[in-house]
């Protein structure tokens, strides 16, 4: 292993901020393994860490494929991941949104441009991400429809579902879209949490990037299967609303299977008490996404549920 | 009369509401339509410059009602819960409420907010989105314009009494702005930017008021009193000089906000104030006129420290009229 240095910004207060990269194995540049953008995504960075603990190993027993190279980016953002903040703290700039970049622009253009210069010539990119809307996840890949994805790959992962998004005008500013754009296959990891550990998820995580990685070809790795994908379009789930504002009481998970008409959520009145309404599933199916937050506002998506799936 | 264009509750005791004030005039001439004009600003919840623009605007329409022709919409806080907590993006969502539109009706609740504002302002005959330039930057006023709607929008642009029209290049990005979503949508829509984040300039103010008047006064839906208006300088991406920090440090200008500038002249300073030196010394690549200042003055390598628009006949500038 050996350490790139990617990108370095300095601060007039503040010791610079060194984009590192972990580099295994020597030939093709054959995957690229990326951590936190956000300043948020604390379980990101720490996958990202037990995945650089476990390809030390691997690679100490020569079990990197020969004339392969992985590069594991840790973190690019961790400015804001020491002051508690999401965005870049200077500006409230969200990194993931200033993709390609650009190496003459702004500061979050010239991080952004190097970062994906860096990156760019590897065939296989997976980012681990977070989404905009806070709330949990069944874990799951999810990839942008460029007409360069290709979801036969991103079931190798064996996570249980592989989600394609068609990209809105803003999605076009992203790691993953500009990935691909590069002729990278990319892939956009999300497990269940971001800014607290869950080590179960995080465990899948690895698992699903070294299955992954075994399976192209690129390390000599025993692990279990893992799941044969569902393959989801994201406009394809159900968007369960809540009608009113209140205190939140959610009653499943994700990954869970709902009956239609049943009880899936309450929301309370924040001053007497009362149910002020309840949250029904309005189709069988399984949970992908849940609010989590103690409060929720009239018209915020509850769950997404994957229409007619059954466990 | 104030009206709500969308309502939705929030969580504990209170209603996110966006509202606007519609100000009637006479019937315009034609076949029973009246024209109708909406002003919006607020997307932004630390740009206040539309502020004073919406209330001198509605002020002298009220003074003089007689000579009010058609419809006025004034929307002026399209994003209330950011200006209450002076938040660039959506408070909570961290969403920039500028990259949701045309909103969604089926999606979260701030994309369901955005399609409803959409459809409150599909009927106007021309719309105006007024910005102040961010909390780091000064601006003096300008119309910026996607080169997608350069056609349409230029003649509106003219008559808005702005120092220059940008035509800008286009940004995928745009297309999920409020001005790209309603341009696409039928509605001509402008996007007035000046002044400085979190502050009111009264004079760029002033100056946009009689620019709105103006425009009111071509589509026949005012009669009354315009100021004198400006020409403005139209002008390309190419036409402006950007200057960008090399080094990080505090900056120091030394030059003042719309100075005109000699090419080699100093214009400013970056300084290591710890260790008492100057990391970089800043001059003017061009003759021209500075247009944006930058004011916050900590910076890193990369902030955006000045625009200078070049003038006339510089080699590489191509400003068109």
């Amino acid at each position: 292993m050996y350490l790139k240095e990617i990108y370095t910004i300095k601060a007039p207060y503040r010791e610079s901020m060194n984009i590192r990269g972990y580099s295994f194995g020597k030939g093709d540049k054959a995957a690229c393994i990326l951590g936190p953008v956000r300043g948020n995504e604390i379980q990101q960075l720490y996958i990202c860490s037990q995945l650089v603990k476990k390809l030390k190993e691997l690679e100490n027993n020569g079990c990197i494929s020969s004339g392969k190279e992985i590069l594991v980016i840790p973190v690019v953002n961790n400015y804001s991941m020491n002051v508690g903040k999401r965005f870049w703290g200077e500006d409230n700039t969200d990194l993931n949104r200033r993709f390609p970049g650009n190496p003459q622009g702004d500061t979050t253009d010239r991080i952004t441009g190097a970062v994906l210069e860096a990156v760019k010539d590897y065939g296989f990119g997976i980012q681990f991400a977070s989404f905009y809307m806070n709330g949990e996840f069944v874990p799951h890949v999810r990839m942008m429809e460029t007409g360069y994805q290709n979801t036969s790959l991103a079931n190798l992962f064996g996570l249980p579902y592989v989600v394609v998004r068609r990209p809105r005008p803003i999605d076009t500013k992203t790691l993953n879209f500009n990935w691909q754009n590069e002729q990278t296959a990319a892939f956009s990891v999300y497990t269940n949490k971001n800014d607290e550990i869950d080590d179960k998820s995080a465990r899948q995580a690895v698992a699903a990037v070294l299955r992954f990685l075994t399976r192209m070809g690129i390390i000599r790795y025993e692990s279990h299967s893992g799941y044969i994908s569902h393959v989801i379009q994201e406009e394809q789930l159900t968007n369960v609303h809540s009608m009113s504002g209140g205190i939140y009481r959610r009653q499943i998970n994700p990954g869970e299977e709902v009956r239609y008409g049943q009880i899936i959520g309450q929301v309370i009145d924040p001053y007497e008490g009362g149910v002020r309404e309840n949250i029904t599933a309005p189709t069988d199916g399984v949970v992908f996404f849940a609010h989590t937050q103690p409060l929720i506002h009239e018209g915020d998506i509850a769950y997404r549920l994957i229409h007619r799936l059954h466990e | 009369m104030i009206q709500t264009v969308v309502s939705a509750g929030l969580p504990v005791g209170e209603n996110l509401m966006i509202q606007k004030k519609r100000m009637m005039g006479k019937q315009t001439e034609g076949p029973g339509s009246f024209g109708r004009i909406s002003i919006v600003t607020g997307i932004h919840g630390d740009e206040l410059e539309g502020q004073y623009v919406c209330y001198e605007l509605a002020r002298r329409l009220e003074e003089a009602s007689e000579q009010l022709y058609g419809i006025v919409d004034i929307y002026p806080a399209l994003n209330p819960l950011g200006m209450d907590t002076r938040h660039r993006a959506i408070p909570q969502f961290e969403m920039d409420m500028n990259r949701i539109f045309p909103g969604n009706r089926d999606g979260a609740v701030m994309e369901r907010v955005a399609a409803s504002v959409v459809e409150d302002l599909i009927g106007s005959d021309v719309c105006i989105d007024v910005h102040s330039s961010n909390a780091f930057n000064r601006e003096v006023t300008q119309v910026r314009i996607s080169q997608d709607f350069k056609e349409r929008l230029l003649p509106f642009a003219k008559l808005l009494n702005t120092e220059m029209i940008w035509l800008n290049a286009t940004e995928t990005v745009h297309e999920s702005t409020l001005a790209h979503s309603m341009n696409m949508l039928g509605v001509p829509t402008l996007v007035v930017e000046m002044g400085l984040g979190a502050a009111i300039n009264m004079d760029y103010g002033n100056r946009i008021v009689d620019g709105i008047l103006n425009l009111m006064r071509e589509m026949g839906l005012w009669k009354g009193a315009v100021g004198q208006i400006r020409q403005p300088a139209v002008v390309l991406d190419s036409a402006i000089q950007f200057i960008r920090a090399q080094k990080e440090g505090i900056f120091l200008p030394s030059i003042s906000h719309e100075a005109r500038v000699e090419k080699g002249e100093v214009l400013g300073r970056i300084v290591d104030v710890l260790h008492t030196s100057v990391q970089e010394e800043i001059t003017a690549p061009c003759d021209g006129m500075v247009f944006t200042l930058r004011e916050y003055p900590m910076v890193y390598e990369g902030a955006l420290l000045m625009r200078i628009l070049m003038e006339q006949g510089e080699e590489s500038g191509q400003s068109c009229t």
